[in-house]
């Protein structure tokens, strides 16, 4: 099914009757090329990229619940590249400009909206980091300005700007940052897949992983045997249990990351703004609906919910950096598995089985990775080699210490991240 | 989530620091193989069902417990001394 102008004002004369299914909700066949255990954003990209990229298009995406109903309908939508260490940096920079192309890419309207992302400094200190950080950034080939108190003022006037505690000193904008619309991202890119001719097949749990003498053969699932050359793991929280399947200890532990929505607004804040202070981030949804989130509950979890600690967390950091959200009500709360490495950064690997990939530890940062992802790991898969911007995200670099990747400094350890 | 202190009694969770899996209780031996080292420091099993881990009571009586609970539900089963479980193992 295409979109195109004169179809939305067609359909919209005629009472929207004519817009069909997005995807083929295809059934589980014998045997593919390759087999994506996961139906997710990464495991859709993924499945595209190796459609569009290698012209493999005979693989299945297996998804145990409905497509996207994951982290990538559960997060806080933005999307940036303002990572400092290399092997994050070079990878969300791709990442970024692949987001800058995917509505066209598509043909499929994301609603990505570069408006902007505004990191903000309370002393000294920080704004040092930013100066670093930013000039980072820019090394790299993206956007980063340094804002003076002044200018974040100007632009963002409804801060509390003489908190006692925490001051505004200014603040660090990344003009090309900014939000999309979390499912249809999930949605274009499973569109993208199917009409190349990718098996989407939902409510279909994989049960097992077939290895035979180190190589992989297949897998089981709740619909039955399915053989595969090739078999990518792409499944974010539940990468623990899918990898055990394969016999695998992951260097991974799974914690709960909450987000909030407030009843819809009219337009009041323009960008993403970040607190330095705390963990707190927002930005506001075309509906209207203040989104915002802040850290992981921090202790291991599945529940798709959080603890009121953390959310009490969250709402003290809004109001002390911007009072005037006080007013709003806040409708939904909502938590995603996040799937932490020791040192905050992700995993594009092969493992040591032949045939098996792993995609994961994307921590609380999945979201905006989702097309580099898809590109890098479909590379890997197709090709055996690594995709240079994606080069460094190595499974055992942590059992040799070499290449570690920790972007908040604080140590490469589980309960840090 | 509230804790079981065995010292304190039922405390909010805000009052612990979570350090991850009771792994750490069984640190390797000198000389262990680098293998056992990764599987202490880095690879977890991770499960999404009854699991044990380690939580320190910072804003109590800085005792290290041993929590196991549900990471589905949250529910906490048992709450023990770091202490009197590290001591039992042989």
């Amino acid at each position: 099914m295409g979109f195109s102008g004169w179809r939305v004002l067609k359909e919209g004369l005629t009472g929207n009757r004519g817009w069909g299914s997005h995807w083929r909700d295809a059934t589980p066949g014998d045997a593919y090329d390759v087999v994506i255990i996961g139906g997710g954003g990464h495991g859709l990209a993924t499945a595209y990229y190796l459609a569009r990229n290698h012209g493999i298009t005979n693989v299945a995406v297996l998804e145990k619940g409905y497509l996207g109903g994951g982290n990538v309908g559960r997060n806080t939508t933005i999307v940036r590249a303002n990572y400092f260490l290399p092997g994050n940096s070079e990878f969300y920079s791709h990442s970024l400009k692949l987001w800058e192309g995917m509505e066209a890419d598509l043909n499929y309207n994301v609603m990505h909206s570069q408006r902007g992302q505004i990191a903000l400094f309370h002393s000294d200190a920080q704004r040092d980091a930013a100066v670093r950080r930013g000039n980072a950034i820019i090394n790299q080939g993206d956007d980063a300005e340094l804002l003076s108190r002044a200018d974040v003022k100007r632009m963002l006037p409804y801060l509390d700007y003489d908190n006692a505690r925490f001051p505004i000193y200014g603040g660090m904008l990344q003009r090309r940052a900014g939000t999309a619309r979390h499912d249809a991202v999930a949605w274009g890119y499973a569109r993208g897949a199917s009409d190349r001719g990718v098996d989407l097949i939902q409510n279909c749990e994989v049960t097992g992983i077939d290895i035979e003498g180190g190589v992989v053969k297949g897998v089981q699932t709740t619909r039955g045997a399915i053989r595969a050359k090739k078999v990518a793991i792409i499944v974010a929280g539940r990468s623990g249990q899918v990898a055990a399947m394969a016999g695998m200890r992951l260097p991974i532990e799974s914690h709960v990351l909450q987000a909030f929505v407030t009843e819809g607004l009219k337009p009041c804040i323009d960008h993403v703004v970040s607190f330095g202070m705390g963990h707190f981030y927002i930005s506001q949804s075309d509906k209207g609906g203040l989104v915002f989130g802040g850290d992981l509950d921090f202790h291991a979890s599945y529940a798709a919910r959080g603890n009121l600690p953390m959310m009490e967390h969250v709402m003290e950091a809004g109001m002390t950096l911007m009072p005037m959200i006080g007013k709003a009500r806040v409708l939904r709360s909502w938590g995603g598995i996040m799937d932490m490495t020791p040192d905050g950064s992700p995993i594009i690997d092969k493992t040591g089985t032949e045939g098996l990939y792993i995609d994961c530890g994307w921590c609380y940062g999945g979201f905006k990775a989702v097309p580099g992802s898809g590109w890098s790991m479909a590379h890997l898969v197709a090709t055996d080699n690594h995709h240079e911007p994606a080069a460094r995200f190595r499974l055992d670099r942590f059992r040799t210490g070499r290449g570690l990747m920790d972007e908040e400094g604080t140590g490469s350890q589980h309960n840090l991240h | 989530m509230r804790i079981t202190c065995p010292i304190c009694g039922a405390r909010d969770r805000r009052e612990f620091t979570y350090m991850g899996d009771a792994v750490a209780l069984e640190r390797p031996e000198k000389g262990a193989a680098p293998e056992a080292w990764d599987d202490y420091l880095h690879n977890r099993d991770n499960p999404a069902g009854e699991t044990r881990d380690l939580w320190y009571h910072e804003s109590g009586c800085a005792a290290w417990i041993v929590v196991t609970r549900n990471t589905v539900t949250h529910e906490v089963y048992r709450t023990e001394l770091a202490s009197q479980v590290h001591e039992a193992q042989p």
